[in-house]
């Protein structure tokens, strides 16, 4: 796989990296934390984990400004965590309480921030991406400079919405970075068994969107990549990044996992953990010790179960709610950066 | 502190499992993410994975059981520096005990709710309708002369002028001057940037459309015919509608879908249908659709002003027809108010869009054999003034509902049952609901004159209500 790698001496600090291992950590501890609440039938319905593929947002989060926007599929939760909302917020809304980000009216796959510039979690596979498309539509209609990350997965490259959104991305040169998070499997069917491409970035040529793939193993190659496209998407328009990830766990919590053998899963675990290897560096090149990253982790820990309590605690919505935002009465006014 | 591992949901309906195997031993050490059994569920075997880390102290239930309980305890997790013997006698505890913890996720608010059945305000027993009966213009309002055409263009027009976050989408909007000559002329002074001519492409433009408006535009998406907003109905309904309340409020799509919708004259099956029915279902949606040229206008400069996606249906063979249209600066009808044409005290005929030329025009004939029908034109469908309707309907005590479209699931169907449920002792002969027939629209023109709802219909249908 033509997967770009970062460099072997990545140019970053300790601090950087401490920053995206603890980032990375938060996502794969709260996750852990879901499907635990899952199990014990307080978190109902659909629930999709992002565990395996931390990297992909983290790394992009950090080439984003203030102001640029995301918007994604219904694997949200760390797309939420990365760009900063409160775990307190999402870990409710999970669980339906009033608490949550939507009062507990979305759940885990309908989820906003208008705030931290998070348009959705989008239950309708590809529908978020002429979405995205419209966000960035608008921030050039209104010249403010801002791009959108509009993340969708190499199942939704199949619908027919995304070419459509290709075209006119292309056409009006709209800043907008498509992020193809490519975890290899469309629920439970391949990407050899559904998609017949085996470059998806590639489909972009045919409409004279550039790109490139991207290991989405490693924050670092993620980030650089994540730089370059966010500098041309402000100045040329739409840029592809197809990012070469994995999910360890399900399509969602009930998955039979009969589609892929366990050793391929414990193998990229074993592997190519992108948790792992930031650990690795950080150890490798004493930026930080083993006591550190205890510390770390504990912090973490502390943050997670912190959320999880609260999305216990919180009372569920008051029976009103089933009443209210379905009609506004005036616009919510626009979070400008 | 040891901690239990529970027998986990594995779907959104589990109630209980069979533990079909574990694949650790007591005093395996076990990290997050390591498989510690495999369930058996009546849909697939899944395999069940440990969230903490630390050692298997106690498997308390065997492999093999079946039926065992969502939230059972089925093992005993110790943590750093722990032994089995700090396992007491509480970690065995079965299944009720677990069952407290789960208990607030139940959702029995769904039960005890005070919603009432289908009307989207809960009946409070026999409240009198309290319609809004002020007139649209005031007495003396100077008048002029318009098409329908030249309404709709001065609506979105003006708004344009007043508002520059609002733009306009759609095939053949700009160069082209409009696929149907509404638009004619706004490419001119509005320019490019805000009067875009899309590719035909409608799902991807409406969703860049709604994405736009979450992003703090004021879209105006034009579709060709509404026929063509199939392609487009997720980003519609899933996108647009129910994004305010899935986001608790936080954002939402403040724009207009626009465009003919229904019959127009020997264009066949695909291009011929009548929506106001399916899009008067959604929650989150708002559903226009005028007959005359002052509705046309004050109902989309309203339209273009409302903070929620707004479905504008229009009508092609309407397009050409004159109206008076107030000559006043900025002319706005409200939502929800449906307007009386013709009053009369035997019989009510509500309908709406181009099915006011049926309604009015047997309304007509019908005077001349004495019979004074009392004629309400809905003008949005959502809100929907019933007020309006039940207080006609409880002085004439008789309802004929006219529409084109198809009779199952029809927008008088609605009518008939809320004035069943509301003005059920008022009435004196059942609602009788005239719509298109229940077939797809035929080509030949004797045909297609016979699909669509006629005025000889109405009339019959007012003669059986009136047993005149």
């Amino acid at each position: 796989m033509a997967v770009k790698k970062s460099s072997k001496k990545p140019n970053v600090s300790a601090e950087e990296l401490s920053n995206y291992y603890r980032d990375m950590l938060l996502i794969r501890r709260f996750e852990e934390k879901a499907g635990q609440l899952y199990g014990m039938g307080l978190i109902g319905g659909f629930c999709h984990l992002y565990i395996g593929q931390e990297a992909v947002v983290v790394g992009l989060e950090a080439a984003a400004e203030e102001g640029d926007k995301r918007v994604t599929s219904y694997r949200d939760h760390g797309h939420m965590l990365a760009c900063g909302m409160d775990p307190n917020g999402v870990m409710a809304e999970l669980t339906g309480r009033e608490g949550g980000y939507s009062k507990g009216k979305g759940g885990s796959m309908h989820m906003f921030s208008k705030e931290k510039h998070f348009y959705g979690g989008h239950g309708i596979v590809a529908a978020q991406v002429p979405l995205g498309a419209g966000l960035a539509f608008a921030d050039q209609y209104k010249g403010n400079g801002r791009v959108t990350f509009t993340y969708f997965g190499d199942g939704a490259a199949n619908q027919g919405q995304v070419y459509e959104t290709f075209n006119m991305a292309a056409l009006w040169k709209l800043p907008v970075i498509f992020v193809i998070e490519n975890n290899q499997y469309a629920m439970g069917t391949s990407q050899q068994r559904s998609t017949s491409s085996a470059e998806i970035w590639e489909r972009g040529k045919a409409f004279g969107i550039p790109g490139e793939a991207v290991d989405g193993m490693d924050v670092l190659a993620v980030k650089e990549a994540g730089q370059k496209a966010v500098a041309h998407a402000r100045e040329n328009g739409p840029y592809i990044l197809e990012i070469k990830t994995y999910r360890y766990r399900g399509h969602s919590m009930s998955d039979p996992a009969k589609y892929r053998t366990r050793e391929e899963v414990q193998k990229m675990r074993d592997e190519r953990d992108p948790i792992e290897s930031v650990r690795t560096l950080l150890l490798e090149g004493n930026h930080a010790s083993e006591d550190d990253l205890k510390a770390i982790d504990k912090e973490i820990k502390k943050i997670v179960n912190e959320s999880a309590d609260f999305a216990k605690e919180s009372p569920e919505p008051a029976l009103e709610e089933l009443w209210t935002d379905i009609y506004a009465t005036e616009v919510p006014q626009e979070a400008e950066a | 502190m040891a901690t239990e591992i529970l027998m986990p949901a594995l779907s959104p309906t589990m109630e209980e499992g069979t533990l079909a195997k574990w694949l650790v031993k007591e005093g395996d050490e076990v990290s997050s993410g390591d498989i510690l059994a495999e369930i058996e569920t009546d849909k697939a075997t899944m395999e069940f994975e440990a969230v903490d880390e630390g050692t298997i102290g106690k498997i308390l239930i065997e492999e093999g059981t079946e039926g065992v309980k969502v939230n059972t305890a089925i093992a005993v997790l110790l943590e750093e520096g722990e032994s089995a013997d700090d396992i007491d006698s509480a970690t065995s505890a079965p299944a009720e005990d677990n069952g407290e913890d789960a208990k607030p996720a139940q959702a029995k608010s769904s039960d005890d709710g005070d919603n009432e059945g289908g009307r989207a305000t809960p009946a409070e027993g026999k409240k009198q309708p309290e319609p809004d009966t002020s007139p649209d213009w005031p007495e003396g309002t100077a008048m002029k002369q318009q098409t329908v055409r030249e309404a709709l263009r001065d609506a979105m027009a003006e708004e344009m002028r007043r508002d520059e976050d609002v733009f306009l989408m759609g095939e053949e909007v700009a160069e082209y001057q409009g696929a149907y000559k509404i638009t004619q002329g706004m490419l001119d002074e509005f320019g490019p940037k805000r009067v875009i001519d899309t590719p035909i492409t409608e799902h991807g433009f409406a969703g860049i459309g709604v994405g736009a408006a979450f992003g703090g535009l004021r879209p105006i998406v034009e579709f060709m015919t509404f026929n063509f907003a199939m392609q487009a109905m997720d980003q519609i309904i899933n996108s647009a509608a129910k994004t305010l309340y899935m986001s608790g409020g936080q954002m939402g799509a403040p724009m207009v879908f626009r465009g003919p919708n229904g019959a127009a004259a020997r264009v066949g099956a695909q291009h011929s249908q009548d929506y106001a029915a399916w899009f008067m279902q959604i929650p989150g949606l708002k559903v226009a659709m005028p007959y005359s040229a002052s509705d046309y206008k004050g109902l989309m400069k309203t339209a273009i002003r409302d903070p929620n996606p707004v479905i504008f249906l229009e009508n092609e063979i309407l397009y050409g027809r004159s109206f008076d249209v107030p000559d006043v600066e900025d002319y706005t009808v409200p939502f929800g108010k449906a307007r009386i044409w013709r009053e009369g005290s035997d019989v009510t005929i509500v309908s709406f869009g181009i099915g006011m030329t049926y309604a009015l025009e047997a309304a007509e004939k019908l005077a001349e054999d004495g019979i004074e029908a009392e004629v309400i034109d809905l003008r949005t469908l959502r809100p929907m003034d019933t007020d309006t309707i039940l207080k006609s309907v409880m002085k004439t005590n008789r309802c004929v509902t006219v529409e084109e479209g198809w009779p199952q699931g029809s927008v008088g169907g609605y009518i008939s049952g809320v004035i069943m449920q509301e003005a059920f002792d008022y009435l004196d002969a059942p609602v009788i609901t005239c719509t298109g027939k229940d077939v797809p629209m035929p080509y030949a023109a004797n045909l297609e004159k016979h699909a669509l709802v006629t005025t000889d219909e109405v009339i019959e249908a007012v003669r059986k209500v009136t047993y005149r």
